[in-house]
């Protein structure tokens, strides 16, 4: 019988196989930052084990990095401590680090890609479970406990059971202005936060085959909020084509190798997943969640769910919890929702396509009064490129901030936070209680819809502004 | 991590059931760098009473822990199990521990025994009245004993293979050296590095 791509993937990567025991995976990249490696080193110093692989390793401050004034001393001593002890570990064990400041630095997931270090049929770790986007590329990739960041360090190796695969096939078009942040959010609702649990989800289909690489990192970011360990995507002459040239890409008779292998690695037709997932991409509309968990969403026509209507009592408590806490009424339409706070940003969607998307809809608009647009690229690259297409410019003209590189408001570990029962519209990943900052409230959106809500002022598309635009120079 | 064959010392009686690890080490600790520096977190509301047990004077240096049934309970933080390791203990004796709790102490060398909760009320009542006496933990006869006390214990078999051998699951992937290196030498050139070599 055939294989899936995250079958051939793992096999691959079996250095010992045993009866009655896990597989022992080799690891072919492991990403490092600030929050969950400490300990780890420390267990290295314990056990004098140096790291395995410093080839294969590599690590980057984003967390809890500032985004404004990067020059000036961290003024949290608790976040200063942990951005300290990671530049301490790294030069004592020779780990290659991307400090604040540095071109290379930013969200560790943004990083691998664009350096070209992700690539087809690799294992990737990190110590984070946002490690699935690396999978848009065709790797394995999930994230790991600190126990396994220290495993990782001193053998290169991870012990694993085996997960099962969901094949999530998706096809026909996207309708105009459909985009990858909302498919993803459409499927989240469809099979629900735990519905990937104890899978791989392959995405395929001729709307996933479609898509750009920032589009597929976006979507297999996400596979953590439907529960699933990783989410993979077959890679194709899209993905070669991005890889090709990056600082790390293999040349000449290396590349020709790497792609010829890269080529094997589809799911055979024989192959048989352990579940399957249909969506038909042309029902599709702008998705944005009105909840407390990223399943929790709706197209932004609709109106805020009634909790009555939910059959399962676990489920309608849930709803009802969560309208609770966002504040908003059942039936309420969910445009008519208004956001005081606006981030584009994150591992999910800080890209240079997602940041020339939002571009595109507030060249020649304004934010909305009272309303706050934080830009914070994924990368201090994908910043250096935003600036040389004068994206920045479009940002501040606007009436957006433009910030420096970091996860920023994605979780509020840094000193961007919203305020206790302020509104953002988000194109992050997580819509948690107070995962913005205590008593926060969360949408999680596409950049088109984050853009098109900071002109308006309350959740919208960009369909909603057809004339909105300023006429230049107003 | 260390290695645990048998273990006698002094013990505190914790006369409390359900110990959450909420109590072991207070959220506020979790930000901390290190997996040691835990110990004045260990308990730290409850330190907060002179009269707590742990203050007392003729406690100091007790390595014993015989608490009250489902000790460990609540979040999965390992930090609980750092906590008593570095105040001292080396092992914990209950009739009942919470899942997760048991799997941290495993996997980082604190052996956690479970007990009859006569027993474990028999060495409470031991070294309540005498502070110096001692208990011993033996690991290799599954046996835990005390004056006039001697009671068998359970621990499946490679679980206590890998505390015997001070083996952590780092050092048992280690064994197999051999199949990693074999495989590092067959992977392809045209697999990334973050460093050249
Ligand atoms: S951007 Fe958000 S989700 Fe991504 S790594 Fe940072 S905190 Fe995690």
């Amino acid at each position: 019988m055939g294989r899936t791509l995250a079958e051939k993937v793992w096999d691959d990567h079996v250095v010992r196989r045993a009866e009655g025991e896990p597989d022992l995976l080799f690891i072919d990249l492991h990403l490092l930052h600030e929050v969950t490696s400490p300990q780890a080193f420390d267990g290295l110093r314990q056990n004098g084990r140096p790291v395995r692989r410093l080839d294969l390793t590599i690590a980057t401050e984003d967390h809890n990095t500032p985004t404004l004034d990067i020059d000036k001393p961290i003024a949290d001593p608790v976040s200063r401590a942990q951005l300290e002890t990671l530049r301490k570990n790294c030069a004592e064990f020779g780990v290659r680090l991307h400090p604040l400041g540095d071109v290379e630095q930013g969200v560790v997931h943004v990083v691998g890609p664009q350096l070209g270090l992700t690539q087809p049929g690799t294992t990737v770790v990190c110590g984070d479970s946002h490690t699935s986007t690396h999978g848009a590329f065709g790797a394995l990739a999930f994230g790991i406990g600190t126990s396994q960041v220290e495993h990782v360090l001193a053998t290169q190796t991870l012990p694993l059971a085996r997960p099962r695969t969901m094949a999530i096939t998706v096809d026909g078009e996207l309708p105009e202005g459909v985009t990858a942040k909302d498919l993803i959010l459409a499927i989240i609702a469809k099979i629900g936060t735990g519905g990937g649990q104890g899978y791989i989800l392959e995405y395929r289909g001729s709307a996933i085959e479609k898509l750009s690489m920032e589009a597929r990192m976006t979507i297999c970011n996400m596979s953590i909020e439907a529960g699933a360990r990783a989410g993979m995507i077959a890679p194709d002459e899209t993905t070669f084509a991005y890889i090709k040239g990056r600082a790390h890409a293999p040349e000449g008779a290396d590349w020709d190798a790497a792609v010829e292998y890269w080529k094997t690695l589809k799911t055979d037709a024989d192959a048989e997943f352990d579940a399957e997932v249909h969506i038909d991409a042309a029902a599709l509309s702008p998705f944005v969640t009105w909840g407390t968990n990223p399943g929790q969403g709706a197209p932004l026509s609709a109106d805020v769910p009634d909790p009555a209507s939910y059959e399962d009592a676990s489920e309608r408590l849930a709803a009802e919890k969560a309208l609770e806490y966002m504040g908003l009424e059942a039936g309420q339409p969910l445009r008519s929702i208004n956001v005081d706070t606006v981030f584009v940003g994150s591992c999910t969607n800080g890209r240079i396509e997602d940041l020339r998307a939002a571009a595109d809809i507030l060249k020649d608009r304004k934010v909305a009064d009272g309303v706050r647009m934080l830009v914070v690229p994924g990368s201090a690259r994908v910043g250096l490129q935003a600036v040389s297409e004068g994206l920045d410019v479009v940002f501040k003209e606007a009436g957006a901030e433009w910030r420096h590189a970091g996860c920023s408001m994605c979780l509020g570990m840094n000193p961007d936070q919203l305020a206790p029962g302020e509104r953002s519209a988000s194109t992050s990943n997580r819509n948690f209680e107070g995962r913005q900052g205590k008593g926060g409230r969360t949408h999680l959106v596409s950049p088109q819809v984050a853009a098109a809500t900071a002109v308006l002022g309350h959740l919208a598309s960009p369909a909603d502004l057809s004339d909105a635009r300023t006429p230049a120079g107003v | 991590m260390e290695a645990f064959t048998t273990h006698t010392g002094r013990a505190v009686p914790l006369r409390r059931s359900n110990v959450d690890t909420d109590q072991i080490i207070p959220a506020h600790w979790l930000k901390k760098v290190t997996r040691d520096g835990f110990e004045d977190g260990l308990f730290e509301a409850w330190r907060k009473d002179e009269n707590f047990i742990l203050n007392r004077p003729e406690r100091q240096g007790a390595t014993v822990l015989v608490a009250g049934p489902d000790f460990g309970t609540g979040s999965s933080r390992e930090h609980a199990v750092w906590a008593l390791q570095n105040y001292g203990f080396k092992t914990v004796l209950s009739s009942r521990f919470a899942d997760i709790f048991r799997g941290n102490s495993l996997k980082n060398g604190l052996l956690t025994v479970v007990l009859d909760q006569k027993i474990v009320e028999a060495l409470q009542e031991l070294s309540e009245n005498d502070p110096e006496a001692e208990i011993t933990v033996d690991l290799e006869n599954r046996e835990v004993r005390a004056e006039g006390i001697t009671a068998s214990f359970e621990l499946d078999e490679n679980s206590r293979w890998r505390l015997l051998n001070g083996l952590d699951d780092i050092s048992i992937t280690l064994q197999n050296e051999a199949d990693i290196a074999a495989y590092e030498a067959k992977r392809p050139s045209y697999k990334p590095r973050t460093l050249q070599v």
